[in-house]
């Protein structure tokens, strides 16, 4: 592994860090203008995490150890993540372990300490909120896994880092099992992140709301980890959907100079996807939770019909 | 270039198996009318590509058919019968979506393996794309059996049309002029014929929920 | 070639001067002016096949040999005696108020373009055509089911369009397939789909395409058939129509169907060396024998038991057709002849028995002998006959196919002697009570139309007794084209 793969390595850790929290303020910049409210500043959320992180923190009384250690293991499962998405380069030290299944246990992880962590003090919204979460959870993991392996058939490897470089080398060609896994996709995305319309990100609505539910109890600097955590979470299905579906101008050990390029690319398929993101919350209603499998059992036929079509037509 | 455009046909192909799950799933009849007109314009788009591909000018002529009959005219006439019977509630389902969705994907593999060793026999550039067709006759048919309203059973047996018509025109590069200028004037006869009914039907019960249709039945 | 087109010029031109003159009084006698041109040409059409063996017409598009010729005066001829039939019917019904001038112009329209597009399936050499005639019959049909838009009508009428609808789509997804296996074969603009050229090259069509889409071709016009399990749409489609549209459903459409099937059949057996067509048929026509026979027994409205009937011989024809071989496809043709003839007897009889009783329900019909001997005994012998007693018609086919079932298929045997005494049994049960005994039923303001009646029966019993050796050439010619 040379110098150029440790820093772009670094470099997609720092920048996913750093950039995670921005894109949460250009979506909420947008889905402002398209409510014709006058936008929050771009940097709301930075303002917002050194906030919370300059509080002070309570815990609740019955806190056990493991509420305490769940904002770092989430935070630090969200960061690993990014890292190993292949987002500016294929060419990184950690893409021995940048597996499809691997990414899709690290969100499980995450997933499985809030739960319990929400459980934990014994208040009824976060054993509500817990319940939910599961519930979403179970559904969208076999849509995601069955996305990835419809995109895997495609470069026979599930290894995120293969698949990039397979779909960025490809003659220009149009795989139609990709238009489906890329609806499901963006179905299992709007679940997983608790956008519109399984979950409204903007409010504290007690009998709707998933992922409040779930950091209701947190303060401080514990809930600026949550709240950045969510916003890497994000950031990692943004970056994961970009490089299956437009994996163009993601550099790879062959040009170490389209790094230079690899990062604006980067930035323009982010902003247009934030755009995009804000217009569909923007267009949907949000839908009743009993609705929400329904939703996700869509997302996960789409996969599973992509992967059959990709078997049909041989490609 | 063929093989970009074949694979542009294969996507349209996917998008039309798509747009038929959609129905499927979709509860609200007006959108159901948007889902079969967007069907069919992706069959004029498929049917014109192939036209052009393998310069075939009597596919100009059935995608200019299948534009005025599916995109224009039968949506129209679906938006006015709905307006006038002011039907655009939800659409019962008779088994939950999850369930039909379920056997939905269950059809889709039936097809593809029925129609997988017939499509390799077939010469055209569409060819693989035959599954994808009777997929979409057969969820089509689920459609009409699982929906309790005729509104969406007469969108399915038109959906089922469109099956035909795109397996028509994956395997053979369509059918014989006459033939399927008779069957485009048989549709828009049996279309004309169910609008009718439905007002004669809501005469008569005050409703257009089929289930209302249960007289006659073996006891 | 123009006798061809006079056959079928007559009753498209009927169904567009009936759609404006449809509701006057001199229409039923004009609906019976143009069936009549339409057998005459039928008839002469014959003669010509006859004299001259098979013919092509407009650039190959039709085809008449000895397979369909009989089919077409049959049909030429049940649709004229019904349309005898009808003129009293509608008289009563308009009396009843049943019918208002704007519906007896749609029935009269309808009534003449059903017979175009029976007439059409049937001469048409072009398999695309046929099934664009067919969905055609369908709709027409559709339109004369609930001509009372009473909501039994309306039910009926929509099952009757969603069933035969999604059955004959899948009909249409054969033929696709068909065209497929042919284009490869058959260079000729658009003539990959004449069935006379699918015929000349079948031995090389692909054997995978074909069972495909004999199987959806099947499904498809079996519906149309009203084969078990695709048969819902049936008893109600006749039992809640005007009755002379339950004698043409019974006595043409299923007749027209088959004839779609065994088309398909012919062109199946000669691509595939294999028994697969015949076995489906067999199976599915044995199912209907059976399932039919069982349900007679149930029925209280004697237009639905008639209809059950009517899916019980079809059921008879298809396993006949199934069995193949010379004495079966023989038996198969006859059976077919006299079950239209004797079939749409039967409903003439019915029809006027129950305008006499105002009521379909067989409990509430008594004596019918006592008000009117002529339409008591028609329908005493016509059950008589359809039920296979001798010395009628259906007992020699159905003499024939049993004993052909008892050498060739045993297995198959004690299910039909089953059914048919089932049958024989729950028919002669109910229709006895009705014909004999203290009376319920009173006259009709117009005399009822007896003679398309003993005609129909009396070609039955000749039928029995003696077949005229020009038709049982006939017979033998088809049932050797049909691969005996």
């Amino acid at each position: 592994m040379n110098f150029l793969g440790y820093f772009s390595q670094l470099l997609e850790i720092v920048l996913a860090l750093l950039l995670a929290p921005l894109l949460i303020g250009w979506v909420n910049q947008w889905r402002a203008w398209l409510q014709n409210k006058s936008a929050p500043s771009l940097f709301l959320p930075y303002r917002k995490l050194h906030k919370l992180f300059n509080k002070e923190l309570v815990l609740a009384q019955h806190a056990s150890p493991l509420y305490r250690v769940t904002p770092y293991i989430v935070f630090g499962c969200m960061a690993l993540a990014s890292a190993i998405i292949p987002s500016l380069s294929t060419d990184l030290p950690l893409s021995p372990a940048s597996d499809a299944i691997a990414l899709v246990g690290l969100f499980a992880l995450a997933r499985v300490f809030i739960s319990l962590a929400a459980m934990d003090v014994g208040t009824a919204f976060g054993t509500m909120g817990a319940r939910r979460e599961m519930l979403i959870g179970f559904l969208a993991e076999p849509a995601l896994l069955m996305v990835l392996f419809s995109a895997s058939l495609l470069s026979k490897s599930t290894s995120l880092t293969t698949i990039v470089d397979t779909l960025a080398h490809r003659d220009l060609a149009i795989y139609p099992s990709l238009a489906f896994a890329g609806v499901a996709f963006t179905m299992v995305s709007l679940a997983e992140n608790a956008r519109i319309p399984v979950d409204n990100p903007a409010t504290h609505l007690e009998l709707t709301m998933i992922h409040e539910a779930l950091t209701l109890e947190y303060s401080g600097r514990h809930l600026a980890l949550l709240e950045w955590a969510a916003s890497l979470k994000l950031f990692a299905y943004s970056c994961a959907g970009l490089a299956l579906f437009f994996p163009w101008g993601i550099a790879d050990a062959q040009s170490p100079l389209a790094l230079l390029l690899a990062l604006p690319a980067l930035i323009f398929k982010l902003a247009l996807g934030g755009a995009l993101l804000a217009i569909l919350e923007s267009v949907s209603a949000k839908m009743r939770i009993f609705r929400v499998p329904e939703f996700l059992a869509t997302a996960f036929l789409l996969a599973v019909i992509g992967m059959l079509v990709n078997i049909l037509l041989g490609i | 270039m063929t093989a970009f455009i074949s694979q542009f046909i294969n996507l349209l192909a996917a998008i039309l198996l798509m747009l038929a799950f959609s129905m499927l799933a979709q509860r609200r009849i007006l959108s159901l009318i948007y889902l079969y007109t967007m069907q069919g314009a992706t069959l004029v788009a498929a049917t014109a590509i192939v036209g052009f591909v393998t310069n075939q000018p009597h596919l100009y002529f059935s995608a200019a058919i299948t534009l005025v009959l599916k995109v224009i005219l039968i949506p129209s006439l679906l938006h006015r019968v709905i307006d006038r019977l002011n039907v655009r509630w939800d659409v019962e389902m008779l088994i939950n979506i999850p369930m039909t969705m379920l056997i939905g994907i269950v059809m889709v593999m039936f097809s593809f393996y029925l129609a997988q060793p017939i499509s390799q026999m077939s010469s055209t550039i569409a060819r693989g794309t035959l599954g994808i067709a009777l997929a979409c006759i057969l969820l089509s048919f689920m459609m009409m059996i699982t929906r309790s309203k005729a509104v969406p059973q007469v969108i399915g047996f038109l959906s089922m049309e469109n099956g035909l018509f795109f397996a028509a025109t994956a395997a053979t590069y369509g059918m014989p002029m006459v033939v399927e200028l008779g069957i485009a004037l048989d549709v828009l006869v049996g279309i004309l014929i169910l609008g009718v009914f439905m007002f004669h039907i809501r005469e008569q019960f005050d409703s257009l929920d089929i289930r209302h249709l249960e007289k006659l039945k073996e006891d | 070639m123009n006798l061809l087109l006079l056959v079928l010029g007559f009753p498209l031109l009927g169904s567009i001067i009936l759609g404006f003159i449809g509701h006057r009084d001199v229409a039923r006698e004009a609906n019976v002016v143009f069936s009549l041109g339409t057998f005459i040409a039928s008839c002469a059409l014959t003669v010509q096949v006859i004299a001259e063996g098979p013919l092509f017409a407009l650039n190959h598009e039709f085809f008449i040999d000895s397979l369909n010729v009989f089919m077409v005066s049959l049909t030429a001829f049940v649709a004229l005696t019904t349309a005898v039939f009808s003129r009293p019917y509608m008289k009563v019904e308009q009396a009843h108020g049943k019918m208002t001038p704007s519906r007896l112009r749609l029935y009269h329209s309808m009534y003449q373009l059903f017979s175009f597009t029976m007439l059409m399936a049937l001469m048409t050499n072009n398999m695309g055509i046929l099934w664009v005639s067919m969905e055609a019959a369908t709709l027409t049909t559709v339109l004369l089911v609930s001509v009372y838009r009473t909501a039994a009508s309306l039910e009926a009428a929509w099952k009757y369009f969603i069933l035969c609808g999604v059955g004959i789509a899948q009909a249409l997804f054969g033929t696709v397939l068909l065209y497929m296996a042919a284009e490869k074969l058959i260079v000729a603009e658009s003539g990959a789909l004449l069935w006379t050229s699918l015929n000349a090259v079948k031995g090389s069509l692909d054997p995978d395409i074909i069972t495909l889409a004999f199987a959806f071709l099947f499904i498809g016009y079996g519906t149309k058939v009203g084969l078990v399990p695709l048969h819902n749409w049936l008893p109600d489609a006749h039992a809640e129509g005007p009755t002379p549209v339950s004698a043409v459903l019974s006595g043409l459409l299923l007749n027209v169907a088959l004839y779609a099937i065994l088309r398909c059949k012919v062109l199946t057996d000669g691509a595939l060396h294999s028994a697969l067509a015949s076995q489906l048929m067999m199976g599915f026509g044995l199912l209907s024998v059976v399932v039919a026979a069982f349900f007679l027994s149930r029925q209280k409205d004697v237009k639905r038991m008639f209809a059950y009937s009517s899916i019980e011989h079809m059921g008879l024809i298809t396993f006949a057709f199934g069995m193949g071989g010379p004495i079966a496809n023989f038996a198969g043709l006859l059976h077919m002849t006299v079950h239209s003839l004797i079939k749409s007897a039967i409903f003439f009889t019915v029809g006027h028995a129950t305008q006499k009783a105002g009521t379909q329900v067989m409990e509430d019909i008594h004596g019918l002998i006592k008000v009117s001997p002529a339409v008591g005994w028609g329908m005493m012998l016509g059950s008589l006959a359809i039920l296979g007693l001798p010395p009628f018609g259906v007992f020699a086919s159905e003499f024939l196919i049993l004993t052909t079932a008892m050498r060739e298929q045993p297995w198959a045997t004690p299910f039909l002697l089953l059914a048919l005494g089932v049958a024989f049994a729950s028919v002669f049960a109910r229709v006895q009570p009705m014909v004999f005994g203290e009376t319920t039923v009173k006259a009709l303001p117009h005399p009822p139309a007896l003679i398309p009646v003993f005609i129909h029966l009396g070609l039955g019993l000749m039928l029995g007794l003696y077949i005229p050796p020009y038709l049982s050439a006939w017979y033998h010619q088809a049932a050797l084209m049909l691969g005996g």
